[in-house]
C-alpha cells in the first residue's frame, strides 16, 4: 500500500512483543533528525495503543498515522523539534 | 502637642507596616519563582524497588523501566534482596520459575513440591516466551542500560549473599544504600515496589 508519507526509515518489530515495539521506536527516533518520518511494522497488537500512548505523551514525536493490515499494524512517527 | 506626637507615631506606624508588607511580597514573589521553576521542570520520573528474583518477577520491573525511559523518564531499579539475581551476571541468565504456590500452574502443590519441578516449569514458561517473541531478561537489561534507566544493586543485600561488584552485570551502580533509593522515591511521580 502506498503511503503519503515521506518515510525516512522503516523499523522493523515484527515478531517482538511488549514492550520492545514502544522501546525501539524511540531509538528509532532518536536517529532521525526533526521533521523526519520513521515507519514501524509491528505484529503485536498492544502497539496501536501503545504507541499511541506512547507518542501522546512524548514531546519530540508525532503521531500521524496507524494501519490496521491483515497481520502487520504500521505505525508513522514523525520527529518534532 | 498631644494630638501631632500620636499622628507621627501613627506616620511610623503605617510605614513600618508598609515595609512589613513589602518584606512579605518580596518573600512571596521568590516563593512563587521557586513553584515556577519547579513547574516548569516537566521531566518525570519512577522508583521501583525490585525484591524478586524468579523468572516470572523479573519482567514487570523491567519492563516498566525499559518503557519509562522511552517516555524520556528518569528511572531507577532499586535491586535488593532476590531482586539482586536478575543483575547478577550469571543469575540472570538462569532465572527459576517456582512451581509451588502458584495457582497459575497445571499442576497441584503436592505435585509441584516433587524435585525438578520447578525446573520443568521454568522449561515451560521459557518455551512460551521464545514463542510468543517476548525479550529475554537479558535483552530488557540491554535495552534498560542503553536507555538511560539505573540499575542498582543494593550494598547490604550484595554483602548478604555474597556478591562481589565483579558478580554484577557492566553498567550497573553498586555502593548504594536505601537512603539513595529514598533520594530518588522522595522526587518520583511513581514509585513501586515489586
Amino acid at each position: 500500500m502506498a503511503t503519503e508519507y515521506d518515510v525516512t526509515t522503516t523499523l522493523d518489530v515484527k515478531g517482538q512483543s511488549c514492550p520492545m515495539p514502544v522501546v525501539k521506536t524511540r531509538q528509532g527516533v532518536d536517529d532521525l533528525s526533526p521533521g523526519e518520518v520513521l515507519e514501524v511494522l509491528a505484529t503485536d497488537s498492544g502497539s496501536v495503543s501503545d504507541i499511541a500512548g506512547w507518542a501522546n505523551s512524548t514531546d519530540d514525536v508525532e503521531l500521524l498515522d496507524q494501519n490496521e493490515g491483515a497481520d502487520v499494524y504500521t505505525h508513522y512517527v514523525r520527529k518534532v523539534e | 502637642m498631644s494630638t501631632d506626637a500620636s499622628t507621627a507615631d501613627e506616620s511610623t506606624a503605617e510605614e513600618a507596616d508598609l515595609a512589613a508588607l513589602r518584606a512579605r511580597v518580596d518573600d512571596l514573589e521568590a516563593q512563587l519563582a521557586e513553584v515556577d521553576a519547579d513547574a516548569g521542570d516537566d521531566q518525570r520520573s519512577m522508583t521501583i524497588i525490585a525484591t524478586k528474583g524468579s523468572l516470572d518477577m523479573a519482567y514487570p520491573p523491567l519492563i516498566l523501566a525499559s518503557t519509562a525511559a522511552a517516555f524520556g523518564w528518569d528511572v531507577v531499579v532499586f535491586h535488593t534482596f532476590w531482586g539482586l539475581d536478575v543483575l547478577h551476571e550469571e543469575k540472570a541468565e538462569n532465572l527459576q520459575l517456582s512451581a509451588v504456590g502458584n495457582p497459575s500452574m497445571p499442576m497441584p502443590n503436592a505435585l509441584a513440591a516433587l524435585p525438578g519441578m520447578d525446573r520443568l516449569a521454568t522449561r515451560m514458561m521459557q518455551k512460551k516466551i521464545d514463542e510468543n517473541g517476548t525479550a529475554s531478561i537479558q535483552e530488557l537489561i540491554d535495552v534498560s542500560l542503553e536507555s538511560g534507566v539505573d540499575l542498582q544493586a543494593c550494598q547490604m543485600t550484595m554483602e548478604l549473599m555474597d556478591y562481589d561488584d565483579e558478580d554484577m552485570i557492566d553498567g550497573v551502580t553498586t555502593q548504594v544504600g536505601a537512603a539513595t533509593a529514598l533520594e530518588h522515591m522522595a522526587d518520583a511521580d511513581v514509585q513501586l515496589l515489586v
